[in-house]
């Protein structure tokens, strides 16, 4: 789409050149009919982005209406760069959760790379300063292909190397592997920051004749179409598509963000707003949009990486770290001089206007002339429809069945070293989780802590997910996702706040796909209203396909919690000899999309386990209060792989700790069952009565310095392995897979 | 005593050194800014760790041409304690102030974590606090750690007593375990562990307190002489 000769107006429509930008017939008549006339060929383009999924969430809007988006402390909800969420004390917490999966896919160094520093970008457009970063991630089995293992490899580094160079620490995140996401990997990128009310920023383009100036770096032909590109079907041919993935320069990134919160600071900025996705047509279309305002802007003066860029290149890059500032007319060369001693350019290239209209010069010339509302806001909407999958009721209509499992001991070491459950210290250690001395709880844990300095409060911050579920039961699959956000932030110490939410899906033109986003929006609308953590912004990733295959249905969830004091921050490791062990939660006979069915079948079938919302909530905030009150030594919450994952995980910290459970029942659900809502806990004897008084919760076994795990049931030993040999199983697993093979 | 934190563009460690010395050490520090020439108000100078001028070209390489580094040079002469981390190491590599270089780590990745170190010499100004062959636990975060210089110099840095730190477990594939160095003078140190991350048990330990209290500590011995 790189052409020396741009075609006219009328190839435009004659030969449908539209199509290739992702615009239907439908739409492109719709554009002529808003218009009055056929847009010529950069018009197509500012469309043609501004409609695509990615910016206009034309598919999802219905869906996402589903959220609840209000609550006492929400200072921001959706619409803006990021949700903002007050934490007492004049301040706020500002975060948001956003994809890189297509530009992952083709190059994912720099896909993944460039998605951390666009999510950092939405956090300090706000005003805020970004103080940590976590992820979501996804691939394909690691065993099966160097294909995958590069993919992860490339990943991690990227995120590394954005993250590292910036100095905002990685302090956490998730990551599942499945063959469902062997061509489409997802990437998602989480940035939490704080704020103090008074420098909340939005991005408005407000007041006629004021200055609309573009900081940051030159615009070059990098990533022409990338909103495009991410709301599309990956083919064997989207190598092709590699012209759309963007290059990121941390460094520059480093710079803009020290300029732009000094910036914040001065009564001379009247909006700013992230070049992001469809960079400079966005950021202007919606500043211009959301104020009522227009903006008119002289291409000529746009800093340019490159010779010969066409109005259309210009305003479809999506070249990183530049932002667009309106500020008061008279004061642009204060800001010149603050943005030059960070050696960053700040340009004058337009004015806001009073007609709503987008209206762009290039070479002396009118070549866009567009009312900004129809770029921002009208894009169609689309009520897709929706059917059940039949594989859905076919798992509906299964019994739950306990797999069969002959050693307790081996099938613990190999639950272990599943990649999904095995440690993941390979990859956090390339991530500095310490930088700007704040991280006291690191990756590893339920939730990452990061203190808030010069306070006694700190931020409790996780992503989750559990896609197996997802795909089983949509509904229960997202209403687990909130869930067990909350329960990780519970288990360190913090009150769920709100949420942020990923929405990553296969093609929503597919009625079955369709139909997975709507019932997993119903779970999470549930789960967020009874545990009172309301939606203040995500992002939607749909057309997660390779060759016609769907990924597994991902919604992932960001959650931030507040620690109100550092006293409470607890952490998952057993913490003394004679601790007493105490399990929440009751625990059924419940394996579907388990990693025990997965290591025994293969595959994943049959019903997710059950969630009763009010029963968690309940759990949570008994455990919550036990631990505020200071009688709770450790906290872990039950996950993939049940109870003796999360036992055996508790001591994987203090290697002379050991521990003796009591097991009774079946013995393959009490340990390997995935039932919801449970909670690891030890407590030291002396409070015995006090954490009894304000928990209902079995007291199961003892922490001792055995260095054994050692279960028991109707007093025989039924599994008893060293911690050494556990750990070395969990710590080893994914080193290995990826020593071994390439 | 007054610590400056030079500031390049790209530092990103430098708020964890101010803090480290305001909050945790309790004398007073500023930031400096790379295009100051004069650091005569200061009685140390700290090089803090980040990605000066993004590491393009080769670590540090760029960060040694900026106008405060004359003025760093100046204060070595002059016998003011300069310690250099991570970065900061490197850049004083660079400019010269000490002697060696930085290979990319032996795993060509980035590598974050605690690590025991071994304190070899605690006669210096800035190891004084600690115990002679004491292991204390002080973090790392660096893609290029892996020190080198030639046998000449390997000799030279031993018979001067000049290697401070050592590796107990080496992250990086630096040569004889070597973390932290001294110059013949003993007043400029670098090293690639964060000692300003290791001073508060909150975050996970505090072994990085005493190198700082050591500063204090001979900076006072010779003002009180000299008064």
């Amino acid at each position: 789409m790189l052409l020396k000769h741009e075609p006219s107006t009328e190839q435009v429509k004659t030969e449908k050149l539209y199509q290739q930008m992702g615009l239907s017939d439908e739409e492109f008549t719709l554009v002529e009919n808003i218009l009055g006339r056929t847009p010529n060929y950069t018009e197509t383009g500012l469309f043609s982005v501004m409609w695509s999924e990615h910016c206009s969430y034309k598919n999802s809007k219905p869906v996402l209406k589903k959220f609840p988006i209000t609550g006492e402390k929400v200072l921001q909800g959706p619409g803006e760069g990021a949700g903002i969420v007050d934490i007492g004390d004049e301040q706020a917490v500002v975060f948001k959760i956003e994809s890189h999966n297509h530009p992952s896919a083709i190059e994912p160094y720099q896909g993944a790379a460039t998605g951390v520093g666009g999510i950092i970008r939405d956090i300090f457009s706000m005003g805020a300063r970004p103080i940590a970063l976590l992820n979501s991630l996804r691939f394909g089995e690691l065993d099966e292909s160097a294909r995958v293992r590069y993919l992860f490899k490339e990943v991690v580094a990227g995120i590394a190397g954005y993250g590292n160079c910036i100095g905002i620490p990685t302090v956490g995140g998730e990551i599942q592997f499945d063959a469902s996401y062997d061509g489409n990997p997802l990437v998602n990128a989480m940035c939490v920051g704080l704020i103090d009310h008074k420098d909340i920023k939005k991005g408005l383009a407000q007041g006629v004749g004021n200055t609309v100036m573009y900081v940051g770096a030159k615009t070059g032909r990098d990533g022409i179409h990338g909103a495009t590109f991410a709301s599309e079907e990956l083919t064997d041919q989207s190598d092709e598509n590699r012209p759309a993935v963007q290059v990121g320069d941390p460094f520059m990134e480093k710079l803009l963000l020290e300029a732009c919160l000094e910036l914040i600071q001065s009564d001379a900025l009247v909006g700013i707003q992230d070049m992001g996705a469809a960079g400079l047509t966005s950021s202007s279309a919606e500043m211009a949009s959301k104020a009522g305002m227009g903006i008119e802007m002289n291409l000529d003066l746009v800093p340019q990486r490159e010779t010969g860029m066409t109005a259309y290149e210009m305003m479809l890059s999506e070249s990183q770290e530049r932002m667009l500032i309106v500020v008061t007319k008279g004061r642009e060369q204060e800001i010149k001089d603050l943005f030059t001693k960070y050696d960053l350019e700040a340009v004058a290239i337009g004015t806001v206007t009073d007609d709503k209209k987008l209206r762009l010069l290039h070479h002396g010339e009118v070549v866009a002339d567009v009312p900004v509302d129809a770029l921002a806001e009208d894009a169609p909407v689309y009520h897709k429809p929706s059917k059940v999958p039949a594989y859905y009721e076919e798992f509906q209509a299964m019994e739950q069945e306990i797999p069969q499992v002959s050693d307790l001991q081996e099938t613990l070491l190999q639950l272990l070293s599943q990649p999904t459950i095995a440690s993941k210290e390979w990859v956090y250690n390339q991530y500095d989780y310490m930088v700007r001395t704040n991280t006291v709880v690191s990756p590893g844990s339920d939730a990452a802590v990061v203190r808030i300095r010069g306070t006694r409060k700190a931020l409790a911050m996780t992503t989750d997910c559990n896609s197996r579920y997802v795909y089983l039961d949509p509904e229960v699959g997202g209403k687990i996702a909130v869930a067990e956000a909350a329960r990780n932030i519970v288990c360190s110490g913090a009150e769920p706040l709100a949420i942020t939410d990923n929405l990553n899906f296969g093609n929503p033109e597919k009625p079955e796909v369709f139909w997975q986003i709507e019932k997993s929006a119903d779970g999470i609308s549930e789960a967020c209203r009874v545990l009172a953590t309301p939606v203040i912004g995500g992002n939607v990733s749909l057309y997660n396909e390779t060759n016609g295959t769907a990924i597994y249905p991902t919604p992932v969830i960001g959650m931030v919690g507040l620690v109100t004091d550092l006293d409470h921050i607890t952490t998952q490791n057993f913490k003394s000899n004679g601790d007493l062990i105490y399990l929440v939660g009751e625990t059924k006979d419940e394996f579907g999309g388990s990693e025990l069915q997965k290591l025994v079948h293969g595959k994943v079938f049959g019903k997710a386990p059950e969630l009763n919302i009010n029963v968690e909530k309940a759990n949570q905030d008994q455990v919550l209060a036990a631990i505020r009150a200071g009688v709770v030594q450790s906290a872990h919450d039950l996950s993939e792989g049940g109870l003796a994952v999360a036992v055996a995980e508790s001591l994987f910290t203090n290697e002379q700790l050991g521990a003796e459970i009591n097991i009774s029942g079946n013995l393959v659900s009490a340990l390997f069952s995935e039932t919801q809502s449970r909670f690891l806990l030890t407590v030291k004897k002396e409070q015995q009565t006090e954490f009894e008084s304000l928990v209902d919760a079995k007291l199961i076994g003892e922490v001792n310095e055995t260095a054994t795990l050692t279960v028991k049931a109707d007093n025989n030993t039924v599994l008893e392995a060293s911690v050494n040999q556990l750990k070395d199983a969990w710590k080893g697993a994914i080193p290995c897979l990826l020593k071994s093979r390439d | 005593m007054k610590f400056a934190v030079i500031v390049f563009p790209g530092s990103n460690c430098d708020v964890d050194m101010y803090h480290a010395i305001k909050d945790e050490l309790g004398e007073q520090v500023e930031y400096v800014w790379h295009d100051t020439d004069s650091l005569d108000e200061f009685d140390g100078i700290l090089l803090p760790g980040g990605f000066s001028y993004g590491d393009y070209l080769r670590t540090g390489a760029i960060a040694r041409f900026s106008k405060v580094m004359q003025a760093v040079v100046k204060a070595a002469e002059a016998g003011k304690p300069i310690l250099g981390v991570c970065n900061g190491f490197q850049i004083l590599l660079e400019v010269g102030l000490l002697p060696g270089a930085m290979r990319r780590n032996e795993s060509l990745s980035f590598i974050c974590k605690p690590v025991e170190l071994k304190v070899v010499n605690n006669q210096s100004m800035f190891s004084s606090a600690y115990k002679e062959g004491e292991t204390i636990t002080i973090p790392v975060a660096h893609g290029e750690g892996n020190y080198y210089c030639d046998e000449e110099m390997l000799a030279a840095l031993k018979e001067n007593n000049q290697i401070v730190f050592t590796y107990q477990d080496n992250p990086n594939g630096s040569l004889e375990d070597i973390a932290g160095i001294i110059n013949e003078k003993g007043n400029v140190l670098g090293m690639m562990p964060h000692p300003e991350r290791a001073v508060d048990e909150l975050l996970g330990g505090a072994d990085g307190l005493k190198l700082f209290q050591s500063i204090v500590r001979s900076w006072r011995e010779a003002n009180v002489v000299k008064a």
